[in-house]
């Protein structure tokens, strides 16, 4: 901790092409407010009332010409910054295919985290390094935010809907882990760490973790608790269908939509069963909005996301 | 209580009515539709409210001297910055320029007897003070700790301070600024002197015709988000609840859409006013007076269309990030041409430095520095790691208060005279204004860069190693607080004591100057005639002619 930093760690693959924006923007500014700061005050000395600088007529060129000029000038920096950024932004939408997917809750005032493993850790992320890794977020009162700056990572998490985040870490290390967006008495108590570590580290420390079931089977128990089997149950007492194989399948809708059975949609369906029923069944399905926890819900889904790989073949 | 001090009997030999000497009692000043007494009762209000916002301000700086949280608890700190961010935009920033300078100058630039609608006028300052009051009500009920963004579901179902009464504040004082922006409207449309020409409006009366046309569109949206937003809390509806399949996020783009224009609602009128005391002490016409209005009027367009880049990181689609990732920058084009031509402004001038000098060109510096870190924050990636740090505090006060508080100090002390009749002390008010500029460079430069190295914004409490940066924002803040303070003891005492002031103490040109200071209840004796455009501080063509004392210049041809 010696000495202060003028720079945050740059610990993903992301920071470094974050930096190189910001850096250009800082020198872009400099340049611009040197300019401006040395005509105001070049100007203010030189044309000082009574100095003896000639003021007679303003050269021709001062006209409308020059405004034209430092309007298309300033118009195509601008144009140039907004590419510059707008590519970096794009490169960065889409996570690779491969991406360790990580669940987070946020909730007032902790994050809680889910590994594919089943591990769940509290106010601490812990990630392998060099690989992908996808946050899939959502809260369960109000918004808070995944603010991981070494990362150059900032989410917001919304309750009523899944956001995403992802970041390759590159450096082996702690970090600090924030909630960025207001959430209340404790916002600021809201924060934790992030630990990369090597992948066989991560392996070690991931098995380490309390013995569990892994988020699926949680999810398939939840689903029976909640008394989700009851009717989605083939030959059961309600016409429900049957929930294999569904996670990535188009789905045809009672009202004619068709629609792709993603994440978002699973969750819609347990929530809002009204907003897409199913073609051919009767929207007897009830809103489980309140009675199933944040952490159930994200169990249930990954349960149900789960059966694809156990229906196809 | 004070009008003892404007004492027209004073040994000057006959002075003109005033409309400061036209009623003695507090009724007349209750019932004035004068739009300067108006201006005035606006002024006590203001100040009134800006002393609280600035009380919660250094409740703040203390609190965070150390990362604990010591001196208040979480939930008080909390409060204090809601109080702060609610009280500074809505009591203070967003009415300050225009019922202040822009109701008492407006009517007097355009050579007018009073606003459009004088009685509308004096209704809107009364529906302010009832908002004033339910401000004050929910502050002395204990306050509430929402964020002055009110975000759902944090202001609708979690929050347990006064949520209503703070957001009724809110939408009472919102009908305050439209009233001043529809009448405001009105009068430059109608009231303006035979020959006062659209393009022949000082640039102060082009301000505020442009932010009273955004007041008037984006207030309303705002309004609408509160009630739907006390709908929910106070009634029970659903509507942006996701259990009932309302979106939180429909409330932060109905709200950005009041809240962005509202940024261009607080710098407006200071662009308008900046133009005035640079023409005014460099002894120069304004350099591109068309490009000056095409980007005033530019601006309070497209600043409707870039809401979205407060809303990067909360889950919009990628590509509507993108979208409004473009209309900032293209907004940024009109402020780069505002400081150009401010700069040339400069240029082959008789340049002066009195105080309304000094803090011009602070404001040109400091809206410098808040709109190129504006830059930042239109590009995606950069603003992903900043968004919701000290970075974006650091920048919005450099927009809003390093540029308008500026401009408005700065406008205070040029007009001064005008309102009061007095000069103020010379000296003073240029170490304060000195003062006030590096007081805020030293408070918020910090923030600039505690925010890149990852501080949150709204932290009670906070990891160590941001501490060295507060303490030098929390001492800068010691300064600027002194910078505030300073004028107010000055300007007070010059109503008594300072210099009488003269018609024209800045042979300024402008219409208002043309008439007595402090000018007559109707302004002129007799109806103004123009038949030239504005600051002509020099023939045209050429400079000031070197050495030889100012030509008098008048835009009316009135006596
Ligand atoms: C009362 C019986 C009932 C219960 C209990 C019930 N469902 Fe359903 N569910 C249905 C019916 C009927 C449909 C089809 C109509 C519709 O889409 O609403 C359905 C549709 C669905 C769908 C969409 C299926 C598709 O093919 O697109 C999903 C996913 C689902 N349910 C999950 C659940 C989960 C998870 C639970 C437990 C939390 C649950 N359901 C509880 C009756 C039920
Ligand atoms: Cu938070
Ligand atoms: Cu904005």
């Amino acid at each position: 901790m010696g000495g202060v930093a003028l720079w945050p760690a740059q610990a993903s693959a992301e920071a470094p092409r974050v930096d190189a924006i910001f850096s250009l923007l800082l020198v872009v500014s400099a340049v611009i407010i040197l300019l401006v700061a040395g005509l105001l005050l070049g100007f203010a000395i030189r044309y000082r009332r009574g100095s003896k600088a000639p003021r007679g007529r303003l050269p021709a060129i001062l006209s409308r010409d020059i405004e034209i000029g430092w309007t298309s000038a300033t118009a195509f920096l601008a144009l140039f910054l907004f590419w510059w950024a707008g590519a970096a932004q794009l490169a960065a939408v889409q996570p690779p295919p491969q991406a360790l997917e990580i669940r987070v809750i946020g909730r007032q005032w902790m994050w809680e985290v889910r590994h594919p493993s089943g591990a769940r850790e509290l106010d601490e992320l812990h990630v392998p390094l060099g690989e992908p890794v996808r946050l899939v977020m959502s809260a369960e009162d109000v918004i808070h935010s995944f603010f991981v700056p070494a990362f150059r990572l900032k989410q917001d998490v919304v309750p009523g809907r899944l956001t995403e985040a992802w970041f390759t870490a590159t450096q082996p290390g702690e970090y600090h882990l924030f909630c960025a967006e207001f959430c209340g008495t404790e916002h600021s108590a809201m924060r934790g760490r992030v630990v990369v570590l090597p992948p066989e580290d991560y392996a070690r420390w991931s098995h380490a973790q309390p013995e569990g079931d892994n988020l699926a089977q949680q999810g398939a128990k939840a689903f029976v608790a909640l008394g989700c089997a009851g009717c989605h149950v083939a030959g059961g007492p309600v016409h429900a269908p049957g929930l294999a194989g569904l996670y990535g399948r188009q789905v045809a809708l009672a009202d004619g939509r068709r629609v792709m059975a993603d994440e978002a949609y699973l969750r819609d369906s347990i929530l809002l069963p009204r907003q897409d029923v199913v073609a051919g069944y009767d929207p007897v399905m009830p809103s489980f909005a309140g009675v199933a926890s944040e952490a159930e819900l994200q169990r249930v889904v990954a349960y149900l996301m789960s059966l694809r790989e156990a229906a196809t073949p | 209580m004070s009008e003892v001090a404007f004492d027209p009997t004073a040994p000057h030999g006959v002075h003109p009515p005033s409309y400061l000497t036209a009623g003695h009692t507090l009724r007349s000043w209750l019932t004035t539709t004068d739009h300067k007494r108006i201006a005035i009762l606006y002024m006590l209000a203001l100040t009134l409210f800006f002393f609280i916002g600035g009380i919660a301000a250094a409740l703040i700086r203390l609190e965070l001297f150390t990362p604990a949280g010591d001196l208040l608890t979480a939930e008080g700190y909390n409060r204090a910055f809601t109080l702060h961010g609610v009280i500074m935009v809505w009591f203070f920033l967003v009415p300050s320029i225009p019922v202040t300078l822009g109701n008492f100058l407006v009517p007097l630039m355009i050579g007018a007897e009073d606003m459009a609608f004088p009685r509308l006028n004096l209704l809107s300052w009364y529906i302010f003070m009832a908002a004033g009051l339910l401000a004050a009500f929910t502050i002395l009920a204990g306050g509430v700790e929402t964020g002055w963004t009110f975000y759902t579901p944090l202001a609708t179902a979690f929050a347990n301070g006064n949520v209503l009464a703070a957001a009724g504040a809110v939408f009472v004082a919102g009908f305050s600024s439209i009233a001043t922006g529809v009448n405001l409207i009105a009068t430059i449309h109608t009231q303006r002197a035979p020959g006062m020409t659209w393009f022949r409006l000082p640039l102060f009366v082009w301000g505020m015709y442009t932010v009273s046309i955004v007041i008037v569109l984006a207030t309303p949206v705002l309004a609408m988000a509160l009630l739907l937003i006390m709908a929910e809390r106070g009634l029970g509806l659903p509507i942006f609840d996701p259990a009932h399949g309302g979106d939180p996020l429909l409330f932060q783009h109905l709200f950005w859409f009041y809240s962005h224009p509202a940024v261009y609602i607080m710098i407006l009128p200071s662009f308008g006013v900046i133009s005035e005391l640079v023409t005014c002490f460099a002894r120069r016409r304004i350099f591109g007076y068309e490009f000056m209005v095409y980007a005033m009027a530019w601006i309070s367009i497209v600043g409707f269309l870039v809401w979205g880049h407060h809303m990067f990181v909360s889950g919009m689609s990628s590509y509507a990030s993108l979208v409004f990732s473009f209309l900032s920058f293209v907004v940024a084009v009109p402020s780069a041409i505002k400081v150009f031509n401010w700069t040339f402004t400069f240029y082959r001038g008789e340049i002066g430095f009195a105080a309304p000098m000094l803090y011009a060109i602070g404001f040109i510096g400091l809206f410098t520095v808040g709109g190129l870190t504006g830059l930042f924050l239109a590009s995606v990636p950069v603003d992903v790691h900043v968004t919701d740090t000290y970075f974006v505090v650091a920048h919005f006060h450099y927009i809003m208060v390093g540029g308008a508080v500026s401009a408005f100090y700065g406008g205070l002390h040029f007009w001064w005279p005008k309102i009061t009749g007095r000069l103020y002390p010379e000296a003073w008010a240029r170490f304060a204004a000195v003062l006030m500029f590096f007081g805020f460079a030293f408070t918020f430069t910090p923030m600039f860069l505690m925010g890149f190295l990852g501080m949150p914004r709204r932290y009670y409490s906070y990891p160590a190693e941001f501490q060295i940066w507060h303490v030098l924002a929390s001492a800068g803040a010691l300064l600027l607080a002194f910078a505030y303070l300073l004028p107010m003891a000055y300007l007070a005492w010059s109503l008594r004591w300072g210099r009488r002031a003269g018609d024209n103490p800045w042979q300024a040109t402008g219409l208002e100057w043309s008439t007595t200071s402090p000018p007559p209840p109707h302004n002129f004796a007799t109806m103004p005639r123009v038949a030239e455009g504005p600051y002509l501080y020099h023939p045209a063509e050429t400079g000031p002619q070197h050495g030889q004392p100012e030509p008098e210049q008048k835009q009316g041809d009135h006596p």
